[in-house]
């Protein structure tokens, strides 16, 4: 067995890092992800021109990786960077469209690759807690094209996409998994309303309306009512890709928290000297490599022809995460002390973020029961 | 054994719930439940009726203006208080500083003072921290020197809560660099509103700013203003952090929050049913309440044994994180319950002057960010470690 990173991947995964080390400071960070926007056009850019969403997506439609592992590099370079940049959106209905999409919808993925158009998946809706099945928004047909009616919730950068994925109901009843189908719907379709707003974490997301949104035919992704598998299946990449975030995230949440009780003196030692933390900073440890195994299985089962097997596999990964994310981020902050609540340090703004990732794409409760539900 | 709450107890509680239903405003106490930011108005606004009932200092004694109240009624009106949606007292003024200077402090001090804070025409804050000195609050280095009549002060506070709002610190100061650490420390009440105090807001990461910075640069203290004796600020400090414990559980503000927890996941819909209904949820709820109600208990056992007099000793850091961590977990499934509604974040909806309609359920705009910041209570008041110790210390003899 073979744990290493291949040269190709090391060199993307070093190039990033050196990329984001260099260029994108804690400050540029926050500025930009707590900016008006919740990103950057000119870091969005880069990112594209150094790989990283060309290694997300496979040769046969213009990448160069799309692997498991190449996921992973990426995201967790993102993750360990706090990158707040639509590369989720990108990766989500990027892959949608490599995996369903016609000739014609393919062409959209040079655009995507290049960074040029930023995308998000529109699935959750108000009602809905994570569910993939509950889709209430409707597309009805009309001549030749369709019509969407509905409400989506938390769409990540939705007020700014370009390109939205849109799941809506063209059969059955709000909680079947027959009959979703997938669109693809120009973010300025007439008829959509976003509303807008920063996330606690940073980063934008919005409400979408979509009234009477008329599409053509060739908006349809895939087949018609057989959304749901489609669905699951890039929701799948996200699991990968949010694990592989998070455990970025943590590695530094958790060499930053070291680095602080090697440092901060209290009754005239080092607080590392205290049995109380080292104990707590083992754990951490601990916790944090059964995350990176977590995130290698799901990696390697991210192409597992087994639904069963894939599926658990990606579950298991954001549970994990879940769990382990936010006691790495309660665990991060309690032991800096007051310092660790504050917004000058960067690591609140980590632990932010490792808390939220449990929030997308469903939570540890979620994917348990999710893990459960699927069986042996 | 008996585990009732006395007549007399029971006709209290009730005393308290009808003061609050008709003199508790509305809009505050929706504001509390909301989570949303409260004013300095706000502030003084609650202070202001409880001081005309007489219930404001209620454990000062009465000589003072205080209520006279046994620790379990303090308890009760603290419950009731919570349950009502009552805003937390700022304690330091009424908590700290009172009960400090009612022992310590001397009969001018007293008279000048006291009224003042029931009166509200302070608002003092607390000195205590320095960013070298926080657990170990002894080794703060801040320096006070003596020039005739007044003291010149000179160093950086920290973490003061509300300084913002502050004309009024007391103030731990090291008034003898010679002696070893605890030895040299005086009780000082410092005017904020003199030159060369600079108050520097801190941000803290849900984007609130309830914490500053305090820079004292050749800052004059008039003598008048050391309480007790000079050198002996530590045995002052000391007893104010001990003092006045009961609160410390937040049983009320626990038992408001669970209540709020099960409101909300009866409403918000998993696998359409309500969030309640889906069995990890349920089960997470369900030990939250089983660990509240347990510690509930054990708060009341400790007033019990101090009913007769006394101060609960090292038994309240045993309440202090237990009461802390199953806050913490409490907003934490409040902001679990949210799902991705968790993520949005918008400042002005912290907020009730708010007007636009919500991002989703209501309570999802301040849910995460009260969970973040509230990730202090295990931190400050002598963090949850710290507590730690003096139980192994104190209790255990380890
Ligand atoms: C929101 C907020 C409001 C505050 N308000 C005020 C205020 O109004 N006035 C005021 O004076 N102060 C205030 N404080 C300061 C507070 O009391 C301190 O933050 C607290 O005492 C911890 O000190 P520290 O932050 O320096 O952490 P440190 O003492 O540096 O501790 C860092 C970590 O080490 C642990 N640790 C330290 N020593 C030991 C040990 N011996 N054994 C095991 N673990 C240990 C701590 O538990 C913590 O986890 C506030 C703090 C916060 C966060």
């Amino acid at each position: 067995m073979n744990f290493e990173l291949d040269a190709d991947r090391r060199m993307l995964a070093d190039a990033l890092g050196r990329y984001l080390s260099e260029q994108y400071s804690a400050e540029y960070r926050n500025q930009t992800a707590y900016g008006s926007t919740g990103h950057s056009a000119e870091t969005y850019a880069k990112l594209a021109e150094i790989g990283a969403i060309g290694a997300l997506f496979p040769e046969a439609v213009g990448g160069f990786g799309g692997e498991g592992v190449d996921i992973g590099v990426v995201f967790e370079t993102l993750g360990h960077h706090l990158v707040a940049e639509p590369l989720l959106g990108a990766l989500l209905v990027g892959r949608a469209i490599t995996e369903a999409g016609s000739a014609a919808q393919r062409e959209r993925l040079e655009g995507i690759v290049a960074g040029e158009t930023l995308c998000a998946l529109a699935h959750d809706e108000p009602d809905n807690h994570y569910e993939l099945n509950r889709v209430a928004t409707t597309a009805s047909k009309s001549g030749d094209g369709w019509v969407l009616n509905g409400a989506k919730a938390v769409v990540l950068f939705g007020d700014q996409a370009q390109l939205l994925l849109v799941s809506a109901r063209t059969a059955g009843a709000v909680g079947d998994e027959a009959g979703i189908s997938l669109f693809l719907v120009p973010g300025d379709a007439a008829g959509i309303t976003a509303r807008g707003y920063g996330r606690i974490d940073g980063g934008h997301a919005a409400e979408l309306v979509l009234t009477d949104v008329r599409v053509g035919a060739d908006a349809l992704l895939g087949m018609e009512g057989a959304g749901h598998a489609l669905l699951e299946r890039i929701v799948g990449f996200g699991l990968l890709a949010l694990s592989a975030e998070s455990l970025g995230a943590m590695e530094r949440a958790k060499g930053d928290t070291l680095e602080y009780l090697r440092t901060r003196k209290q009754f005239g030692v080092p607080i590392g000297s205290f049995q109380a933390l080292q104990h707590r900073m083992a754990d951490m440890l601990l916790e944090v490599e059964q995350a990176r195994s977590a995130v290698i299985n799901a990696a390697a089962a991210i192409d597992d022809d087994d639904r069963v097997a894939r599926e658990k596999a990606l579950s298991a990964a954001k549970y994990s995460v879940g769990k382990i994310g936010t006691l790495i981020a309660e665990e991060a902050i309690q032991m800096h002390g007051g310092i660790g609540v504050t917004w000058e340090l960067p690591l609140a703004h980590y632990a932010k973020r490792l808390v939220m990732i449990d929030h997308q794409l469903g939570d540890m409760d979620h994917h348990l029961a999710r893990w459960m539900a699927l069986g042996a | 054994m008996d585990l009732q709450f006395t007549p007399e107890e029971q006709a209290f509680r009730s005393e308290v719930r009808a003061f609050l239903k008709d003199h508790l405003p509305p809009a505050l106490a929706a504001k509390v439940r909301a989570g949303q930011r409260l004013t300095r108005a706000d502030q003084e606004g609650w202070h202001a009726i409880l001081n005309k009932k007489g219930w404001l200092a209620y454990h000062w004694p009465k000589e003072h203006g205080g209520a006279g109240w046994t620790p379990i009624q303090k308890f009760i009106f603290d419950d009731e208080c919570a349950l009502a949606g009552g805003p937390r007292l700022v304690p330091f003024g009424l908590s700290m500083l009172g009960p400090v200077l009612i022992k310590y402090g001397n009969e001018a001090q007293k008279k000048h003072w006291l009224p003042r804070i029931l009166n509200g025409d302070d608002w003092w804050c607390q000195g205590y921290s320095e960013p070298g000195a926080g657990s170990d609050l002894a080794s703060l280095k801040t320096s006070a020197v003596r020039q005739g009549d007044h003291y010149i002060v000179n160093g950086q506070k920290t973490w003061t809560t509300q300084g913002q709002h502050a004309n009024m610190m007391f103030c731990l100061v090291r008034t003898d660099r010679a002696a070893k650490a605890q030895s040299g420390i005086s009780f000082v009440l410092i005017d904020m509103k003199q030159p060369g105090v600079e108050v520097r807001p801190i941000r803290t990461l849900d984007g609130d700013a309830e914490v500053n910075e305090v820079f004292l640069t050749d800052v004059k203290v008039p003598l008048e203003n050391l309480v007790g004796e000079e050198n002996k600020g530590w045995t002052y400090a000391k007893y104010l952090l001990t003092y006045e414990r009961t609160g410390i559980a937040g049983v009320g503000f626990s038992m408001a929050a669970l209540e709020k927890l099960k409101l909300i996941a009866s409403r918000v819909q998993k696998n359409g049913k309500p969030l309640a209904q889906d069995p990890q949820f349920a089960t997470r709820m369900a030990q939250v309440e089983i660990d509240l109600n347990n510690m509930a208990m054990t708060n009341l056992r400790v007033l019990a044994a101090v009913q007769g007099g006394g101060v609960p000793g090292a038994e309240s850091s045993m309440l202090k994180i237990r009461g802390t961590v199953i806050r913490q977990e409490l907003l934490s499934l409040i902001r679990r319950a949210m799902g991705p509604y968790a993520l949005p974040y918008i400042e002005e909806a912290q907020f009730a002057e708010y007007a636009e309609p919500p991002v989703g359920p209501k309570e999802a705009a301040t849910a995460a960010a009260a969970y973040f910041n509230y990730r202090k209570l295990s931190i400050f008041g002598g963090s949850n470690e710290i507590q730690r110790n003096i139980i192994s210390k104190m209790i255990l003899g380890l």
